[in-house]
């Protein structure tokens, strides 16, 4: 794992995903072609899956790959890098995600508040994380842009 | 007021999950809305979050339903819902490679992006991007120019981002934009700094003197991005390496001074960095290495799994200069991230004394089984280099790897390979005392009779790595050597000092390994007999033998091979073809002779064997008159091997030997008198698949789970002159004689691994199942695993495919 210098790249993020309680999918988005079939990310999905699901460990080198992960309730968030990636970037996107969703859904990070909230998801995942680049890290200013404003958070609430 | 998830729900009604029972048709027919006015934005959009979900699960769009969806979205511009209008955005991105004609949306795009709604901007940016081609590129090239250097850092962002990715398409276009992209370089927001220097470095890489200004340049003034400095920091080491640079260049000082830096994202960058430079000495490590000792205390998981998993680089070099955190280490190796911990001994085993490697293995063996297979094998390389490093522990490092391959090692045989060749670097050519004690340790463990197979193996693959490069196929060579004599060898080679490596070839041949033998107080069963037409005939010849008073007591017939094989040309004097049954300790071979020529007749045929293997010839039923043209069955009974009971596979030579007597062939008179003759025949083979009956088994992991696995074995084995998976397949399903379950005998196209399920039941009437994996590379490489209810049957199934 002794490797020289990478070429330095704003590409850090290979993938996000979100699976369930069954370790099924909920949302990923892959931004390279390590896994260009859905078969075989559905594969990679159940193996970091249950590696991953009984443990509270965070991070974890997986398929020579490095995830990073959190639970909540009934949801398991991965953000993916190589595993030459700083390990604190990868994280950097992970929290970012979560603390934009728990906003988002009101600190009710479960399976189906989620489902009712798809274009929320749809729309921060596009706010962080562009192309494999991470486009921002701040939960605060993707809340901001999803919702556009405090007026369109309320008038979407109220069309519920 | 968390309402408690009830997965009932979820299964029962649609309403828990509105994305359940999604069906692609029915949605795409939903987007026919989008053409209706007025246009209800909630509506709407709900049925392109539909859409955007089945494409994200996978779900494959045609090329005419995609452009149709599309452009039915295209009619939601007219709408002017923010929530709408991004989702739109999105599935323009979505869509942008199965749909045709997307450019269509162009001008929307572009009107949004230089329009009032700062919120559109950035989005419509990078859909707009997504879609453009070099030549679209440079009517909006202008636009793009000004959205870099806008004041809205979202906006900025987009862009910067959107040309990196154009780099790889329209790279000379792009480069026109660097003065846009210098100014956004100095914004204070984190992300366009880091997104605008990302570009810079990206346009101008391959001018090293671009690049020196300009990592001069933004490092003089400090930057305000952690993103940024990560950047800058892996900038300056590739500009260092490949300057060949000394330690008193600037850019080393930069990313020194980096360590300092208020964030831990950066402190932890520049420590990564000056680590992994070539040729850094333990003083300039030191600082570097203190930063990441303080991180091995963090509360953060991923902060000590960072710092640990560097320090575990820099033991590999330099492990004096690690030794100032064995404290902090020590601490780690119960840390419940079981990566970290794993680190953490690997680490320590390099940089503690011999005297802490006992304690240490026993840490590590307490977690092996809970740790992935990337750590087993920096587990391994770790032993191996202590190996060298402290002889007079080889005894302890090599009993753990021992037990480490025969529990923990299930991985597959990939992983199996992954962790002995490292393992076989154990031996490097050292003295006697060394090789002594490696034999003795050896020694130990073959008291085990159920390990033998498994320790000779590996301690084989050890040994030869010596001799040769290294192989998994030698897995498969050292099983045809006799265990025992290899044992003696090994002692004789301790025992005498000599320079030349231990010679493989010195060790006698043999294919009987010890096992124990079995006695059966268990109920002989009947065989399972699948097939109607089969039993029909066994049901025959069980009746036929039964009638031979030399067969009485052999009990049920277990098997009779499926076809008679022949033992002699077809156009030959006699023709000989025989068929063997199996009873439950002896097989009878039934030849069906007939003589073919007209002057003769044959009296007191019998077919005599000589076995290669332990087989007992106990008597011969003869055939008592073999006239012209009439054919006629003679017997041998054989006894099976006792002594080696999973010696099962066996070539008899045969010998027909009969009396013939002169005969007129017109009259048919035959002479009283007759000559002994004999006459040679093929050799018959005698394979495991003799002893198997096929059944099948619909559910084969049932079958497997209730086995059990008391009597599991595995090995891995080269089949290097086999080519295709098919040809694998195919050859082992007819060597072993056993049921293919589940389809497993077909192998999908295009497939370079496979697995193979096959059931059967083994004489004496034990379940035997066999999962076999494959994989092709150049050759074909198996995993054989065997369960039964008996040891025997396992140990045999393995025996005859080694």
């Amino acid at each position: 794992m002794f490797i020289s210098l990478q070429e330095p790249s704003l590409y850090t993020v290979k993938a996000i995903l979100i699976l369930d309680n069954d370790g099924d999918r909920l949302f990923a988005k892959y931004y390279d072609d390590t896994y260009p079939s859905v078969k075989e990310q559905k594969a990679f999905e159940k193996n970091i899956f249950n590696k991953t699901h009984r443990t509270d460990s965070e991070i974890a080198l997986l398929e020579g790959l490095t995830v990073v992960y959190k639970s909540s309730i009934d949801l398991y968030f991965y953000v993916i890098g190589s595993s030459y990636e700083n390990e604190l970037m990868l994280m950097a996107v992970l929290n970012c995600l979560f603390d934009s969703l728990s906003q988002m859904l009101r600190k009710n990070v479960e399976k189906r508040a989620l489902l009712e909230n798809m274009e929320g998801l749809f729309l921060a995942v596009d706010e962080i994380v562009d192309g494999g680049v991470i486009l921002e890290s701040d939960p605060q200013q993707v809340v901001h842009r999803v919702l556009q404003s405090a007026k369109e958070q309320i008038k979407w609430s109220l069309l519920r | 007021m968390l309402k408690k998830f009830d997965k009932k729900d979820e299964e029962s009604g649609g309403g828990s999950n509105p994305f359940q029972h999604l069906e692609k048709s029915a949605v795409l027919q939903e987007a026919r809305v989008f053409n209706e006015t007025p246009i209800n934005p909630r509506k709407c959009a709900h049925i392109l979050t539909k859409i955007l979900y089945l494409i994200n699960q996978g779900e494959h769009l045609g090329t005419t339903e995609a452009t149709e969806a599309f452009f039915a979205m295209t009619k939601l511009f007219q709408s002017n819902d923010p929530t709408l209008r991004r989702m739109c955005y999105l599935t323009i991105k979505e869509m942008s490679c199965i749909a045709e004609d997307v450019i269509i949306v162009t001008s929307s795009l572009t009107k949004d992006m230089t329009g009032k709604e700062d919120n559109y901007r950035g989005p419509a940016v990078r859909a707009l991007c997504q879609i453009t081609d070099s030549t679209m590129l440079q009517a909006i090239e202008r636009y793009m120019k000004q959205a870099i250097v806008d004041k809205v850092p979202s906006v900025s962002s987009s862009a910067l981002v959107s040309s990196l990715h154009l780099l790889k398409c329209s790279f000379d276009v792009v480069k026109r934009w660097v003065n846009e992209a210098q100014e956004a370089a100095s914004s204070d927001n984190i992300m366009v700094q880091y997104h605008a220097l990302g570009l810079l470095y990206h346009v101008r890489k391959n001018d090293r003197l671009a690049v020196n200004k300009m990592i001069s340049k933004f490092t003089r003034h400090g930057l305000k991005s952690p993103f940024a400095y990560c950047m800058m920091i892996r900038v300056a080491s590739k500009q260092l390496e490949e300057e060949d640079g000394s330690r008193d260049s600037p850019l080393f000082d930069f990313i020194e001074s980096c360590l300092r830096n208020k964030h831990e994202m950066v402190v932890y960058e520049a420590a990564s960095a000056i680590v992994n430079l070539p040729g850094c000495s333990a003083k300039e490590l030191a600082p570097a290495v203190s930063v990441l000792q303080l991180f091995c205390s963090s509360p953060k998981a991923a902060l000590r799994y960072a710092a640990v998993r560097t320090l575990n680089k820099v033991a590999m070099k330099h492990p004096s200069a690690v030794t100032a955190c064995n404290l902090d280490l020590e601490n780690l190796v119960t840390d419940s991230n079981r990566s970290i911990a794993t680190l953490a001994i690997t680490t320590l085993l390099k940089t503690g004394s011999e005297s802490s490697i006992d304690r240490l293995m026993k840490q590590i063996s307490s977690f092996m089984s809970e740790i992935s297979d990337e750590f087993k094998v920096v587990v391994v390389q770790a032993i191996s280099a202590l190996c060298q490093k402290y002889p007079r522990k080889h005894a302890v490092l090599m009993n753990f790897l021992f037990t480490m391959l025969r529990e923990e090692v299930r991985a597959g045989i990939w992983g199996l390979s992954g962790l002995l060749i490292p393992a076989a670097s154990l031996l490097p050519p050292l003295g006697a005392p060394v090789r002594s004690t490696v034999c003795s340790g050896y020694r130990c463990v073959m008291d085990d009779d159920n390990e033998v197979r498994d320790r000779a193996t590996f301690y084989l693959n050890v040994l030869e790595q010596k001799q040769k490069a290294l192989n998994a196929g030698y897995i498969l060579n050292g099983l045809t050597v006799s265990i025992p004599g290899l044992e003696r060898a090994l002692q004789q080679y301790t025992l005498e000092p000599s320079e030349k490596p231990f010679d493989l070839k010195s060790v006698p041949l043999a294919t009987t390994p010890i096992a124990e033998q079995r006695t059966e107080s268990t109920p002989i069963t009947a065989a399972k007999q699948p097939e109607k037409v089969a039993a029909t005939r066994q049901e025959i010849f069980q009746e036929q033998l039964a009638a031979v008073p030399e067969f009485h007591a052999l009990g049920p017939l277990f098997k009779s091979s499926p076809e008679p094989v022949a033992l002699t040309e077809s156009e030959t004097e006699y023709v000989i073809r025989c068929t063997k049954h199996t009873f439950t300790d002896h097989m009878v071979f039934q030849f069906d002779c007939t003589n073919t020529l007209n002057d003769q007749t044959l009296e007191n045929v019998t077919v005599q064997m000589e076995p290669t293997e332990a087989y007992e010839v106990l008597c011969y039923v003869p055939a008592r008159s073999l006239p012209y043209n009439q054919p006629g069955t003679c017997y041998t009974l054989v006894a099976l091997p006792k002594e080696d009971p999973t010696a099962v596979a066996c070539t008899f030579s045969c010998m027909m030997k009969f009396t013939v007597k002169d005969c007129d062939p017109t009259t048919g008179e035959t002479d009283d008198e007759g000559y002994e003759d004999e006459y040679v025949l093929e050799d018959l083979e005698v394979t495991v698949a003799d002893h198997i009956q096929k059944v099948m088994k619909l559910n084969f992991e049932a079958a497997w789970d209730e086995v059990g696995d008391e009597f599991e074995k595995e090995e891995t084995f080269t089949l290097s002159t086999i080519k295709t998976l098919e040809e694998a397949v195919g050859n082992i399903v007819k060597f072993l004689g056993m049921h293919p379950c589940e389809r497993s005998d077909k192998v999908p196209d295009n497939k370079n691994t496979h697995t193979l399920l096959l059931a059967g039941v083994f004489r004496g009437g034990h379940d035997i199942l066999v999962r076999s994996r494959l994989l092709l590379l150049d050759t074909v490489t198996m995993q054989v695993t065997a369960r039964s209810s008996e040891e025997l049957p396992v140990d045999i199934i393995l025996a005859s495919v080694g």
